[in-house]
Parts: C-alpha cells; structure tokens; sequence
C-alpha cells in the first residue's frame, strides 16, 4: 500500500528519528532538493547512520538520491544501498529508459558487492520532463526494479513553459498520463504533494482529485496531511460492505453455475468484481495478486 | 534523615520549614482534628461602607505587619498587577520579612526579585516559576519554596498547616461592602475560585478593584461576609495578560500524533461511554485530546457529563454542541470561557476547595472519568515530576497534577519521549510530584505505555490496533539509547523546595544547584 509517502530532510536529524511513527506508508529520506549543496555530504553521512539503527517499524523506506545529471548520485547510492532497511530509491529527473538502465546497473553492482538480494532496491521514478512524461510506459517498463512512476512538480511546469495556477491545470493532463503508463505498465502511480500544508481542504479536495484519476497514493511534505489523504484513499465501511457483497454473490453465481447476477439493483459483471476486490485491497483485506 | 514512602531521603527537620511529616502513600492519611477558623469579627450598622482611598490605607487598616502571611490568587494570571501592587507598598511602608502565600506566580512578578532580594519578602509558599524559581533553586532565597497543589492549598489553610493574615483579591467587580465577581468589568476574568477559601479563613480580606459598582453588585462569588475593606485602583490586570483570545488546537504534528494516541487510548478505556467526565486543560497536546475525543463522541454518539477544572473556549464548545452537560469552572482561561461563565448557568464557578481538596467532604476531582496531564519527567515506576527541569531548575508549580492524578479513574500522561536531546522518560526522577501509584497510562509518539498495576487497561488496549503498545522498561531504553547518558545534576545539601503531597506529608524535595 503507498497512500502516502512522506518526505523527510536528509540533514534533520529529529525528523529522521521520528518520520516513521506518524503512520504513512513510506517515507523518504530526501538528499536532493531539501538539502543545501554545501551540506550534501553531511546529509549523506546521517541518512546513512539511521538506515544502519534501521528503526523504522513496518513503514516502506525509501531514499531520494540526487540525479544522474549531479556528480553526487553515485556516492549517494553506494551510502545507502549497504543497508537492508532500505527498500528503495526514488530517483529523480528520471525521464529516460536509458537513465533506468544506468542505475539499475549500479544498484545490481552494489547489491553483489554487498551481498543483497539482486532486484531488492526498488525505483520510485520521478518524471520531470515533458519528454519524461511522454515516454513514461518506457520509463515504467525500463526494469523490473520500476515500482511506481511520479510526476515531477516545479521542474516539470518549467518544462511545459507553464507557471503554477492555484487549481493546478498546468499539470493536470501530465497526471493522466502518469496514470495511464502505470497501470500499462502494472506499476504503481504515485501523485504530487500538496504544496500548501495548512490548507487542510485544499488538501482533501486534492487528494479526492488524485484518487479519482487512479491515482494508488500521494507524496507528503507535512506528517498533518497523512490522516487526511489515508481518509480518502482508504474505502469506507460502506464500500468494504458493498464490495463484500459482490463478491459474494459473484461467487454465489459461479457455484450456481449462473451468468450474471445483480446486488443493489445493479448487473455485477467481470469488471464490477475486479473493482470490488480492488477495495478489498486497497482496504487491506485483500493481498494484490503479484 | 528518614526513607518516605517512595524511597524519597527526607530530613525529620528543614530549615525556613520545620519539623516534616513523610509522605506514606497518596491516600494513607486521615486527618482528625477541627477546622482553623479565623477570628471572628463584628459588623455595626454604622459601617456602610468599607472602601478605603489606596492599598496603603488598607495594608495599614489590615494590621500587616513585618513577619505576617499575605496571600494572592492567580485568576488574573500573566496580567495582574494587584500582587506587584501590594508588595511595593509594603515594601514602602517598611514592612518586612514577609511569608508570600500565593495560588501561582507568573512572569508578571518577576518584579518580586528585587523584593526578595531586599527582604521585604522572606519566603514563598507558593508556584516560583521562571526568573523566581531560577532564583531559589541557586540559593538566593533564605527559605525553602513550599510547593502544594492547588487541591492542598485551601487543605493547608482549613487546617491550619498556613495561617493567613491578610488576602488581597483582585476583584474584576466589587461594590462599597465587598461583593465580589469576576465576570464583569474591564479587567473580567472569569472563576474567582482561587480566592474563595482564603476570604473564608483569613483574618482580614482586601479587595482590589478597578470596577467600584453600587451596592449590591451581582452576581456574587464571594460575598460581603468575608471582605474587610474594599479599595479602589486605576487598573488591577491587562486584559491582554488576564485571559487569552480563544484557545487553539496545536498543529504540531508531534503534539498531534501524541494526542491521537491519547485519544484512542480513552475510546478504548471502560469509561468511554456516556456520562464520561474530563479534563484535559489548555496545554498543546491535552487540547487537541479534546478534539480527538469529540470528533469520537460524535461519531460514536456518547455524550458527556462534565468537564472539570482551567476552562477554555474548547469546552465551551462542547457545553454548546451538547457534547457536556456541564462544565465545572476553576478558573476560564479565555475569553469565550469568561463570557459563557457569565452568560450560561450550566457553566459553574468552583472553588479550589470543591475542585480539589482531599480533606472535605468530596472534591470534584473524584467525580472525574478521565484526566490528561504534562510532565517533565517519568520514571520506571510511574512518578512523575513536574516541578523541576531536566537542568535541575525548580521552575514550576505543582498546579491540579497531583490532585486530578489521585482522583480521576484514568490519568493519562501526555508528552513527547524527549525534548530536543532531553528524556521525559528516566530510571529515577530528580522530583516527585505525584507518585506512580496514581498515574495510569503514558502516552508519547512511541504508543501507549500502561502501568502493570492496571490489570485491565492492559485487557482494554488490545483491541487498539492502529496505536503501538509499548511497556515502561521499552519505552525507558528507548529514551536512554536514543538521548545517550545524560550529565547527573549536580546539587547541593540545602533544600530550597519542599514538595508537599496533597495530605501535607513530604513526598520529595528539592535541593540547591552547584553554581556551574
């Protein structure tokens, strides 16, 4: 489950030692746009020590490395990847195959080197070009390692000659795409923050529309967004019940050896089943088939 | 010395304190002697009106003298001005040596340095908060602090343990015979209940005002059978200090996610169901408690009965959405929790005496469901301290701790695991304040931590799922790995703070710091 993915300064000590317990579903120990050139190395040096604590209870962890474009990305990757806890990288200005390629080879060095499963570090992608966006399903599809595919935020509008309007058109169309790529490509899609973190309806209201796209969950910047996101992308009880139900009586009808059958009035057909165990699933009832 | 009941080395003599009666247990203490009455007096129809041109001629008509016991009250908190007043008068009029008896201090009487400093004031048996406190706790004051609970305060003078010669109140509104309220005027702030059990049992009482009204003012808090004079001054308080815009629920996410732990920890208790009754105070985390629980209360449709103690405009919307029957007022912190006391009868003004004390016939803290508290520390047996930092600083009163600790059926300690680089949670607690056996739950950002005597909170968490459950000798190694060893404060022999239990007995004290 990725509802929420929280970011976490690389060079916080006290957010470090804390980001886990307010509950998101991953977190992500930022070395790129939260940390100040000069303090690169030093950040480095601390996310390293807390993945080696590793206290981190059941939350998905993850690291933001700087790009491959940056003189950092490899000393960075060669300071985490030594740690089991660690479950993945999220990588950003990652808008071509090749650049997946380029670090999946690094990560398969290091995984050897280091004596970690190979295929274990995931890739969290975060396309940031406009051509990024275009060829996201090649990006999604570039290696097995692929998880979940992102949007990227300021980088991208820049990309698109647009500028940040507060409804948020400029990147509306570039969040479609992702979502198409991902689930062509049967990885995660992973939405946007939301910038503004004390407009707690502005964030719901986003959220909503994230979870209306397709969208599986959301980056976070402020641990206070995380209740509000999980409220919305976690089904409620009513929809748990309903989707029991069809289900159900899907299967009630297989036995009977009869076609379709309906609940609440309405035929449920393959595709009303599919999205029934997808509730069940997303409310944790259900594993998601691999 | 001699061993307490919590292992606590108390001295059988204390200088500036006397001869001390240990502390033995939270409810081992019965007493067995009469009420301390003040002196009675006589009241001839000649005497129509009591008001006196300044606090001179009142200090002077009251009797004070050097050595005497003056007491104040803190309802006009960071604003008052009565307290600062009456000092500096004093200190004019050559009073000296002077035993200053009051509820609370706040940043305010920081003015009082000087004071100590020239011996007009000799002693404090009161909260000694900030520049004050830091003051004693390096030795500047000859005699030790005497800290008491705001429950133990009017204990202490029912039975005689302070004898007060002269309280002055800061009365928000007062006629010329010392009918008292403090819901109107310009200097309004809400309960007068600090002030009502020392205008019973003193032997003489001044009231200050700054709002002088026509005989008989109403409605009356304390009457005119206990007033002796009246004075009349420009101003008693700043309003901006008195009480505060309206109280706000932290965005702190840390403060947050304590506060929902808190929360989830009371829906899963045995007392979340209707008539629930609570306290949770002003402070970040305790407020948005109260949030959490009404967003529960709403959903599961439970509807409480009352809620206890310094009231906020949080409360008062509960009062209002019907989610409390009623709200029982010590003290209204601010502005919306002074209109409502005024305006609504089911907000009730108490006294200390009803709120908290232990040696009446029954105080509203029995009555208590559930209470959520601070702490600047926590030890592995459950004591807590509130009185001194992690430096060693005595630099906080006890306030309704221990009182609301002993009486409610579910006291919860609300509080982050460590603040900056300090632990709030040790092997040993430099104080005790209020001892284990009266704390039931600790809640930090590492889940809920249940007292092992709680046999069936301990039952009542595992249907939690969504909150970690963690034991006190976890949660203990936790704070020292991560904190890493902390330098032991380093103190002197000479006590300058006795920490009384709610009875009277000794349960701790606190000693001089070594100057660094």
């Amino acid at each position: 489950m990725r509802r929420t993915m929280l970011y976490l300064p690389g060079n916080n000590p006290n957010m470090l030692v804390r980001g886990h317990l307010f509950g998101s579903d991953g977190i992500i120990m930022d070395l790129e746009d939260a940390v100040a050139m000069s303090e690169k190395d030093a950040a480095r040096t601390m996310v390293s020590k807390f993945l080696r604590r590793g206290d981190f209870g059941s939350t998905e962890v993850t690291v933001r490395i700087n790009g491959v474009d940056t003189e950092y990305w490899k000393k960075d990757l060669e300071a985490v990847v030594p740690h089991k806890r660690l479950d993945g990288i999220r990588l950003p200005k990652a808008d071509s195959p090749q650049i997946i390629k380029d670090v999946d080879e690094e990560l398969s060095r290091l995984e050897d080197k280091y004596g970690i499963e190979q295929g274990h570090i995931k890739l969290f992608c975060i396309l940031e070009t406009a051509y990024g966006i275009w060829h996201a399903y090649d990006v999604a599809t570039a290696s097995k390692r692929v998880a979940a595919i992102l949007p990227g935020g300021e980088d991208l509008v820049a990309d698109l000659k647009t500028s940040r309007t507060p409804e948020g058109t400029e990147l509306e169309w570039s969040r479609r795409m992702i979502v198409i790529a991902a689930r062509a490509a049967g990885v995660d899609a992973i939405d946007l923050m939301f910038p503004r973190v004390t407009d707690d309806e502005g964030l719901r209201k986003d959220a909503q529309f994230s979870k209306d796209l397709g969208f599986d969950g959301k980056s976070v910047i402020h641990p206070n967004q995380i209740p509000i996101i999980h409220q919305i992308f976690t089904p409620t009880e009513k929809e748990i019940e309903k989707a029991q139900r069809i289900i159900a009586a899907a299967e009630d009808a297989k036995a009977r050896g009869l076609g379709t059958v309906s609940v609440d009035g309405r035929m449920v057909d393959i595709p009303v089943v599919k999205r029934a165990h997808y509730i069940l699933i997303k409310a944790g009832l259900e594993k998601e088939a691999e | 010395m001699a061993l307490n009941a919590l292992g606590r080395d108390i001295p059988e003599f204390i200088p500036g304190y006397g001869p001390t009666k240990l502390y033995q247990g939270a409810f081992a203490l019965a007493p067995s002697a009469n009420y301390h009455g003040p002196k009675l007096r006589v009241t001839n129809p000649d005497c129509t009106n009591k008001v006196l041109p300044d606090i001179k001629a009142a200090i002077a008509a009251s009797g004070l003298k050097s050595g005497m016991t003056i007491s104040f009250h803190h309802h006009m908190r960071n604003g008052d001005y009565v307290v600062n007043q009456v000092i500096d008068a004093c200190a004019e009029m050559g009073i000296r040596d002077l035993t200053l008896f009051p509820s609370a201090l706040f940043g305010v009487h920081k003015h009082l340095i000087d004071h100590i400093k020239s011996g007009v004031i000799s002693r404090i048996w009161g909260s000694v908060n900030g520049p004050i406190g830091t003051l004693f706790s390096y030795g500047g004051v000859e005699n030790p602090a005497i800290l008491r609970s705001h429950g133990a305060r009017p204990r202490a003078v029912m039975s005689g343990d302070v004898h007060i010669d002269v309280a002055f109140v800061a009365a928000p509104s007062c006629d010329c015979y010392g009918n008292i309220n403090g819901t109107q005027g310009k200097s309004a702030c809400g309960s007068m209940g600090y002030a009502m059990t020392d205008c019973q049992f003193a032997d003489c009482v001044v009231a200050v005002t700054d709002n002088l009204v026509a005989y008989p003012n109403s409605p009356v808090s304390i009457d005119q059978t206990h007033a002796d004079y009246v004075v009349a001054v420009d101003s008693i308080g700043d309003p901006a200090g008195i009480v505060s815009g309206t109280t706000k629920v932290t965005r702190d996410p840390l403060r947050l996610l304590i506060a929902r732990y808190a929360s989830r920890l009371i829906e899963a208790s045995p007392y979340f169901k209707s008539g629930i009754s609570f306290q949770t105070g002003a402070s970040g985390i305790a407020l948005a408690v109260t949030a959490f629980m009404k967003d529960a209360m709403v959903k599961r449709g439970i509807k409480g009965s009352f809620g206890l103690g310094g009231i906020t405009s949080y409360f008062v919307d509960l009062l209002r959405d019907g989610l409390v029957e009623k709200l029982l007022d010590v003290q209204s912190f601010d502005l919306g929790a002074v209109k409502s006391i005024a305006e609504d009868p089911r907000h009730i003004e108490i006294s200390a005496d009803m709120y908290a004390n232990p040696w009446n016939r029954g105080a509203a803290v029995n009555m208590l469901d559930v209470v959520v508290l601070g702490a600047t520390e926590v030890d592995r047996d459950f004591n807590v301290n509130v009185n001194t930092e992690a430096s060693g600083e005595l630099l906080h009163g006890t306030g309704g701790h221990q009182d609301t600790a002993a009486g409610a059926k579910l006291t919860i300690i609300a509080q982050p695991l460590l603040r900056g680089r300090i632990p709030c949670v040790t092997d040993k607690v430099l104080t005790v304040t209020t001892p284990g056996e009266c704390i039931d739950a600790i809640v930090t950002e590492y889940g809920i931590t249940i007292n092992p005597r709680r046999a069936d909170l301990l039952e009542a968490v595992k249907s939690i799922h969504d909150v970690p459950v963690i034991s006190m000798d976890e949660l203990a190694d936790k704070a020292a790995a991560m904190a890493g060893p902390m330098e032991p404060v380093e103190t002197t022999d000479r006590i300058i703070g006795v920490v009384e239990w709610r009875d009277g007995t000794v349960i701790d004290v606190v000693r001089q710091l070594v100057k660094k």
